[in-house]
């Protein structure tokens, strides 16, 4: 596979030839002007009426719908030393993605129409992902006043989902009152579930190994309170919670049982919480500090469990790049957060894939169709039939590659899984039928049309 | 030995070794010109995050006793509160060629950090790191109370373990990192530990230490105690709600007079009184406690000196190091002929 010439207009033609649909029957994709034109076994190009098609051989691949990751952070505007929108983008398309969500703690804070405007404007100008902008719930994260939620779902960013991540919204009337405003345009609030109060200084999982270690403990308790409180609050107002990056099984059990009430909640683990444990703080290597923290091997096997059987919804990265002297440095000084988007499809492939968990359907339904759902991004998450979008990914189930943060395309070199093998890697990424990825490698962006640079979702006026 | 960071991954050959070799270390201290030539032109480096004059000059006695040239780095006041980042402050260290860094910190693991990176070579000691371990203090400890234990028993010290010995330690045991490198070392020796604190004051985890968990001082010194050792409370952490006031932690966990009274009474005789300083007298150790014949307080401090001039000898001068001096046959030291490491032969002995 050659590096594609790119048209200006994007309407490459490319025929994916023998792949294994979601991992099941083997067939062709023909892809045309951003659009599946057809699906089947050994397709004809000419007889769909389709000249010129790139024939791209998938023997052996599995083709899944582009992934959509609920939970970035592009750290653009503001913390362009740790990341901006073009290299966490760039890094996404490398990952499978199709779709980001961009946390909102950016500097200025995305709590205005003007904010999240630029960060769409910045992901169209790039091009490699759609960048789906997160609003703030309060105004500069403070905790004390609803930002502009309406003026953001009425922007051109066309905003629906709202989080403070990284601080929780902990005064409860105010989550209630967010909850309940959010649903005049079909919103939902992401929480970062963390009690204040109990979580000062806390440094990692309070347990048997911060009790050792002498690091101030982050307990269970913290994250699942606040989880009770919010699906109670969310069922009272009857309104849409999603719980971000869950960590701990006593919040599985919440919010399965929440679930089983019909509350309107959904859920979140990101990769890093399906393997690591705080065995790993032993290290006091700070690329292992992350919010929230590393937990237990049993909370590991309650997460995969409820991913697999559907009472998390989602995987999202909480892809959190930082500049290096922000984890050279003592544990207690160092920032929290791990990289994640490059090596998401690998970590979900070993942990619950390869532990025979789920299969490749499972996984369109927890990396796209749901998140997608969640962010109502309509274009994105949909089956891989005829008619629909061409964001597509190839992926080589049977690859396996070591994980250097020096050769990612991330800034972050803070990978916790630097020096692992893991499997499967992506080969081709599709985002609106032009191939960002191919051969596992960059190729170009997607070229907005000039007037859908500034427009709103699906490059229409807003 | 390449570096001492914590009693946890410390092994019962090596405790012993620095134990030993600390007596003999004692036994310059008493001598007249209390001088040994052992690291000539070496250079250990105080690096003090933290405030401890005792700790320092300590570290600071230890070093100048065996000939090293000592470097005392306050971070206070210095470029590291002008915000250099521990990394550069170590870059500098190595750079100017310290030998050894003695590292006080407020954050648990920086001297890991130190040893596990590749910022500085040098030998690391952990003199206190935040609420993680001081492992210099334990030894210390240890050494204070094998001195004791042996003495009972009337056997040497040398060699000698703690099995059997019954040692309490109360106090604020969750911010302890004194309680936390007792606890590993005094199970390494064979001791038989009891923590006793209010339950605030105890991790979420400490009942997979090594050791027993009492809410009661008086019931554990009923059931018999050998060493009885107090640790240093904060009267702030009564506007945490570790304590509803600093009395009434007093009169529950502190060793005040009636509990100095009971050893007595209990039949305790040879039981003595710990603390690593500095005490708070009148909160959990009352000033009769503090100055009974049972306190071993200033043994403690004396031991330190001994305990610390054996951690940089063994480190500096052990098998992972060059000569430091040519050797010194007139050394008064070589006379002490129970460990060869003083000697100055470089053939290491495991």
């Amino acid at each position: 596979m050659a590096e594609q010439q790119q048209n200006a207009d994007n309407s490459g033609a490319y025929l994916i030839r023998g792949a294994a649909i979601l991992g099941g029957a083997v067939e062709d994709l023909l892809i045309r002007d951003g659009v599946i034109v057809a699906r089947g076994r050994q397709l004809d190009a000419d007889d769909a009426g389709v000249r010129d098609a790139t024939v791209i051989d998938a023997t052996g691949l599995v083709a899944l719908p582009g992934m959509v990751d609920i939970h970035t952070h592009l750290r653009e505007p503001g913390r362009e030393d740790a990341e901006t929108v073009e290299t966490g983008t760039r890094a996404a398309a490398l990952g499978g993605y199709t779709a980001v969500h961009a946390m909102a703690n950016s500097t200025p804070v995305a709590d205005t129409a003007g904010v999240v405007e630029q960060v769409l404007t910045l992901g169209r100008t790039a091009g490699w992902v759609d960048v789906r902008p997160v609003g703030a719930v309060t105004v500069g994260l403070a905790g004390e006043q609803l930002a502009e939620l309406g003026a953001m779902a009425d922007s051109r960013a066309h905003v629906r989902v709202f989080s403070d991540d990284g601080i929780c919204v902990h005064d409860p009337v105010l989550m209630r009152r967010a909850l309940e405003y959010v649903k005049a345009f079909d919103g939902v609030v992401a929480q970062h579930a963390q009690e204040p109060r109990l979580t000062a200084g806390a440094q990692m999982n309070e347990g048997e190994v911060s009790a050792v270690l002498g690091l101030a403990g982050w307990p269970a308790v913290a994250e699942e309170s606040i989880i009770a409180r919010d699906v109670l609050l969310a069922q009272h107002v009857g309104s849409r919670l999603h719980v971000c990056h869950v960590s701990t099984a006593g919040s599985v059990e919440i919010i399965r049982w929440a679930k089983s009430r019909g509350v309107n909640v959904t859920a979140e683990v990101t990769p890093h919480h399906l393997w690591l444990t705080d065995e790993l703080a032993r290290s006091y290597d700070p690329v292992y500090k992350v919010n929230p923290p590393l937990r237990t091997d049993a909370d590991v096997q309650a997460l995969r469990a409820a991913l697999a059987d559907g009472t998390i919804d989602v995987v999202g990265t909480d892809h959190a790049p930082h500049p290096s002297e922000h984890k050279e440095c003592e544990w207690a000084q160092a920032a929290m957060g791990m990289t994640g988007l490059e090596t998401a499809l690998s970590v979900v492939q070993h942990t619950m894939i390869e532990t025979g968990l789920m299969g490749w359907e499972d996984f369109a339904r927890v990396t796209s169709t749901a998140p997608a759902a969640i962010g109502r991004v309509q274009d994105q998450g949909r089956p891989l039939e005829a008619g629909e979008p061409a964001n597509v990914i190839l992926v080589d189930p049977a690859a396996r590659w070591t994980v250097d943060p020096s050769k990612m395309a991330t800034m972050g070199r803070n990978s916790p899984f630097a020096g692992r093998e893991l499997p499967g890697k992506v080969v081709a990424t599709f985002f609106k039928g032009h191939p960002t990825v191919l051969d596992g490698k960059l190729n170009t962006p997607y070229r907005w049309p000039v007037d859908a640079v500034d427009a709103g979702p699906a490059g229409r006026r807003a | 030995m390449r570096h001492l960071l914590s009693t946890e991954d410390l092994s019962l050959h090596n405790a012993i070794r620095i134990l030993d070799t600390a007596e003999e270390m004692a036994a310059v201290g008493e001598r007249e010109v209390k001088k040994l030539p052992a690291l000539r032109g070496r250079t250990v480096v105080n690096l003090f995050f933290e405030d401890s004059t005792r700790t320092r000059i300590s570290f600071e006695a230890a070093a100048k006793r065996l000939s090293a040239d000592v470097i005392n780095f306050a971070a206070k006041g210095s470029s590291v509160s002008k915000g250099e980042s521990l990394k550069d402050t170590a870059q500098t260290l190595a750079a100017m060629g310290a030998d050894a860094v003695v590292i006080r910190h407020w954050a648990s693991g920086a001297p890991h950090r130190l040893a596990a990176t590749d910022w500085i070579d040098a030998a690391i000691i952990n003199a206190g790191d935040g609420t993680h371990e001081h492992p210099t203090q334990a030894l210390l400890d240890a050494f204070t109370m094998r001195r004791h234990w042996s003495k009972l028993a009337g056997t040497p010290s040398a060699g000698a373990d703690l099995k059997g010995m019954r040692v309490a330690i109360a106090g604020d045991v969750l911010h302890s990192r004194v309680a936390r490198s007792n606890v590993w070392l005094l199970r390494t020796l064979g001791a038989e530990v009891t923590l006793v604190a209010p339950p605030t004051l105890l991790p979420i985890g400490v009942d997979k230490w090594p050791c027993a968990v009492s809410f009661d001082l008086d019931e554990t010194l009923a059931q018999g105690v050998d060493a009885m050792m107090m640790l240093r409370v904060q009267g702030e952490r009564m506007n945490a709600s570790f304590f509803p006031t600093t009395r009434e932690y007093s009169r529950r966990w502190g060793f005040d007079d009636n509990r100095l009274r009971a050893l007595d009474s209990l039949g305790l005789k040879d039981t003595i009184i710990m603390h690593p300083g500095p005490m708070n007298r009148g909160l959990e150790i009352s000033a009769a406690a503090a100055d009974s014949p049972r306190s071993t307080v200033l043994a403690q401090v004396r031991n330190g000196v001994s305990i610390r001039m054996a951690a940089l000898y063994l480190l500096l001068s052990g098998e992972n190091r060059e000569p430091a001096a040519a050797p010194v046959s007139a050394s008064a030291a070589a006379s002490h002929a129970a460990n060869p490491n003083l000697t100055y032969s470089h053939q290491e002995s495991h």
